[in-house]
């Protein structure tokens, strides 16, 4: 076969992928790796001839729901996943956000690879993990196309390297996972939210620490600017004229009742407080969780920042450009930038506010040439910058799996 | 159990090291007399000893650096260690090795309540941590039983997990950020206090690795805030298979208790003669259902628990009415293992996890198994979350009584492995599970491991002999063996 002509590869099952990735290391052919592709214009482009599209590794082949384990193929869509535990009162504890209407696609098209690969979690990453927290085991082919597994499908495991941890936020370049086990959890029986309204950036983040320093089991801690509220579907948030802070209740509902009284009570000296009940609270938390206030407008560039939650306002302040708002009791920034300027996606000053207080920022959307000319993840220093590349060569010694996707030669 | 062949040119050089590491820990922090290193010569595994070629007892990263470069560079292999208190061999020492004791990283370095995070030297126990932070109201999640005197270095590398595990999490699932050296002496910082490291999930690789790839000497953890209450429920059940049930249910229902440990009649009945907690003898199956969290939803849940274990055939039923009550109800099953080790003069206690449901039938195999092996076994299960932990009863100054208690051992965890289940849940693989990872994981699976080994210590220095049943070279397992270009396949679906 020519390697000279693009080819997508669709494999059927496991032999089948690790056929196609051997015959690309053989022919030194890079592979772009999809799921279900509603991620592809995240991260560094590609320079991939080749694709390999896993959407026919598709169905769940293990649901226990007393075990609380759900194993899938690869490329199953998050959705029936979802669907099938919201059949059983169950869920993605980590729950999963969806990046498609944000990169400027339809939603609900991801995969559950493409889910774990990114190691994408939501808003209730604060209490309950992130997707690598309930990633128990995995198949996957290498770029050495050889066949491995490691983890299992109990929760307790500590046989062998832990190497979903290392798949998970890999995004596609050490491996093509080809089944996945993940740990399930039951769905909250209700979900309440306080609000309080009005508070500025640091206030804010203030209230978040004490809620999420108090024992009412805070599942959700997000701070909305006022400009970042009016555009909520929820009347209570839009129309409230002033900043909202969110704090989320789940749980029995006896309890869920108590702990929203509790902590507005707790949180009054700050000012006036609101609760949402149930369907408002889901709307709100799927608003928060997919970054729906930047979707709509693609004329911005969009960074995901992850900071120590109380640096999140002084993080924001030193930027001093664009739109914002907080996730992660503060820790997680949201940040809409302006694309005229110095033409880095606002690399430069983003980059530098980080590096003052520690932890990570990502590109997730701006045009191609930006994520080709500004890194799109953290920079790594030159000691991580080559165990990394090392790591990379255990598992894709040829450079073929999603080559540049996250830095470029790795 | 076959360790590497000692390497007699640095068992030869002895001397030389000694002076090298003098010149790099200065005074006590270098200990070479027999005497002395008698105290390292083996962990929580004593079945097994060998007395290392030197210990070394650093104070800073610098020194940490300093020593593995200087071992890198003369070619001497290094076993991290911080309690000792493994129950797998991960501390065991090797006769051309030397011990790199992380003891004087002792300090508690910072308490952010506000970040509610802690960062804290390797060599800090893993209760001194809570205790730092109780007095707010907080603590640190994973509580091994050995937590009064395991250190949190320990607890990274292992990966260690506790009866909390099921609503809490392992260490994994509790750590921030981490400081490491690698063996030729890199020193790295993983994540911090903010969530998910970027890059490549090196500080999950990390955790559990059990020191094969780097030595830790800081750890960021997070702290929890204290639950408002606890209450516990005690539940009786004629059978092992309504014991399952009764858990399987409770989990359906979407109650996902803080702590959830079964014990059989020999560790029921063991516990009882040891602490008096009122256990009833004549079940064969104990339930201790913990529910923890804010006031009302204790309350409730305990009134839901209650009600399942009724339908499900419980014929003991009692709940905690007060702290005291609720810390009497745990005190058998905190008191098995000693309880146990008042009826038998040696006992070996094992570390398989299992789906849950699977329960009776292990439980039934395991009896024959005891029958056949002429030895008695008692469990004690962290049902919540599959982790069993039987106990094998031996006289180990029987001739040949180790041996059998061992290979009784290994059927169970291949039994743990043939159920769906793993060969360790939380005490490692060490040197005490490691001739049994084929039955796990396929040769493909175990060489995949290997290379990440060789990423951060390709000279295969740091902790060998552990885990792997067969440390192969990273150049041998760096080699690709491709017949290219042909597609053997040739129905695979392409557009």
């Amino acid at each position: 076969m020519a390697s000279d002509k693009a080819t997508v590869f669709a494999p059927e099952n496991s032999e089948q992928v690790v056929e196609a990735v051997a015959w690309a290391a053989a022919e030194g052919a890079p592979l772009e790796i999809l799921g279900r592709g509603s991620k592809r214009a995240f991260g560094r482009p590609l320079q991939a001839a080749h694709s390999l599209d896993l959407s026919r590794l598709d169905g769940i082949t293990l649901y226990e729901p007393e075990e609380l384990v759900l194993s899938a193929r690869a490329g199953t869509p998050l959705a029936v996943i979802e669907a099938a535990l919201d059949e059983k009162r169950q869920m993605l504890a980590f729950e999963p956000m969806d990046l498609g209407p944000l990169l400027g696609g339809p939603p609900a098209m991801a995969s559950i690879g493409g889910v774990l690969a990114c190691n994408l979690s939501g808003p209730r990453r604060i209490k309950a993990g992130a997707a690598r927290d309930h990633f128990l085991g995995v198949a996957a082919a290498s770029g050495r196309g050889e066949l491995f597994k490691s983890g299992g499908r109990v929760v307790k495991n500590v046989t062998g390297y832990d190497l979903c941890k290392l798949l998970c936020g890999s995004y596609g370049t050490l491996a093509v996972m080809t089944d996945v086990t993940m740990k399930v959890l039951p769905r909250s029986q209700k979900t309440y939210t306080v609000l309080v309204l009005g508070l500025d950036d640091a206030t804010a983040a203030q209230a978040m620490s004490r809620a999420l320093g108090s024992p009412h089991e805070v599942s959700g801690a997000a701070h909305l600017p006022a400009a970042q509220a009016a555009k909520s579907a929820v009347s209570y948030v839009a129309g409230a004229g002033a900043s909202v802070t969110a704090l989320r209740l789940e749980g029995p509902g006896p309890s869920v009742e108590y702990r929203c009284a509790a902590l507005r009570r707790e949180l009054s000296d700050l000012g006036a407080t609101e609760e949402l009940h149930s369907q408002n609270s889901l709307t709100l938390w799927r608003e928060l969780r997919d970054a729906q206030a930047f979707a709509g407008d693609h004329n911005t560039a969009v960074w995901r920042i992850s900071v120590a939650p109380t640096a999140g306002p002084g993080v924001v302040a030193a930027i001093g450009a664009g739109e914002a708002f907080y996730d992660w009791g503060g820790g997680l920034i949201w940040l809409s930038l302006p694309l005229n300027g110095e033409g880095d996606a606002g690399a430069a000053a983003v980059r530098a506010a980080v590096a003052a207080v520690g932890g990570h920022a990502t590109l997730i959307r701006a045009p191609l040439e930006l994520r080709a000319a500004a890194p799109v993840f953290q920079p790594q220093d030159a000691a991580m910058a080559a165990l990394t590349q090392r790591v990379k060569d255990g598992f894709d010694p040829k450079r073929i799996l999603n080559p540049g996707r996250m830095y470029a030669g790795l | 159990m076959q360790m590497p062949e000692p390497d007699q040119g640095v068992i030869a050089a002895k001397s030389d090291i000694v002076e090298a590491l003098r010149a790099i820990v200065p005074g006590e922090g270098v200990i070479v007399e027999e005497q002395e290193l008698r105290a390292y010569e083996s962990d929580g595994l004593t079945a097994y000893r060998q007395l290392p070629l030197i210990v070394v007892l650093p104070e800073t990263t610098a020194q940490v650096s300093e020593i593995l470069r200087c071992c890198q560079a003369r070619g001497v292999k290094v076993v991290p260690r911080g309690a000792g208190t493994s129950l797998s061999g991960g501390a065991l020492p090797l006769a051309d090795g030397i011990i790199l004791g992380l003891a004087k990283f002792n300090r508690v370095l910072e308490i952010d309540f506000d970040n509610r995070c802690a960062v804290v030297q390797p060599g800090v126990t893993n209760l001194a941590i809570t205790t730092a932070v109780a007095d707010q109201g907080f603590y640190y999640a994973p509580d091994p039983s050995s937590q009064i005197a395991c250190t949190i270095g320990g607890n990274v590398a292992e990966n260690s997990g506790g009866v909390h595990c099921l609503k809490y999490g392992l260490t994994t699932n509790n750590l921030l950020g981490l400081e490491m050296v690698l063996m030729d002496g890199t020193v790295l910082r993983l994540g911090g206090k903010h969530l998910d490291a970027a890059g490549y999930d090196l500080l999950g690789i990390m955790t559990g690795s059990e020191g094969l790839l780097g030595v830790v000497t800081e750890v960021t953890v997070r702290l929890l805030k204290k639950p408002e209450t606890a209450r516990a429920l005690l539940l009786g059940f004629p059978t092992n298979e309504q014991a399952g049930d009764a858990v399987a249910t409770i989990i359906a229902a979407g109650i996902i208790p803080g702590g959830m440990e079964m014990m059989d009649g020999p560790a029921i009945n063991a516990a009882e003669d040891f602490v008096q907690a009122g256990y009833p003898r004549d079940v064969e199956a104990l339930l201790i259902v913990e529910l923890d969290g804010p006031q009302a939803e204790v309350d409730y849940l305990i009134g839901e628990v209650s009600k399942i274990a009724e339908a499900k055939g419980a014929v003991t039923s009692r709940i905690s009415e007060t702290e005291e009550e609720r810390l009497i109800f745990w005190a058998g099953r905190k008191a098995a293992f000693p309880a146990v080790g008042r009826i038998s003069p040696d006992y070996y206690c094992m570390d398989g996890t299992i789906p849950r449901a699977r329960l009776p039938q292990v439980l039934k195999r395991m009896r024959e198994l005891s029958e056949h092996y002429g030895l008695r076994v008692a469990n004690v299960f962290h049902a919540g979350d599959g982790n069993l932990h039987p106990l094998i009863l031996y006289d180990a100054n029987k001739p040949g009584e180790l041996e059998k208690a061992e290979d009784f051992g290994a059927d169970i965890l291949r039994l743990c492995v043939e159920v769906g289940g793993v060969l360790t849940g939380e005490h490692g693989v060490g040197v005490e599970k490691r001739d049994l990872m084929g039955t796990m994981f396929s040769e493909a699976d175990l060489k995949q491991q290997q290379r990440v080994k060789c990423a951060f210590d390709p000279e295969a220095l740091l902790n060998p002999g552990k885990v792997f049943p067969q440390l192969h070279r990273c150049a041998e397992l760096g080699r690709m063996h491709i017949s290219g270009g042909k597609l053997p396949f040739p129905d695979l679906p392409r557009f």
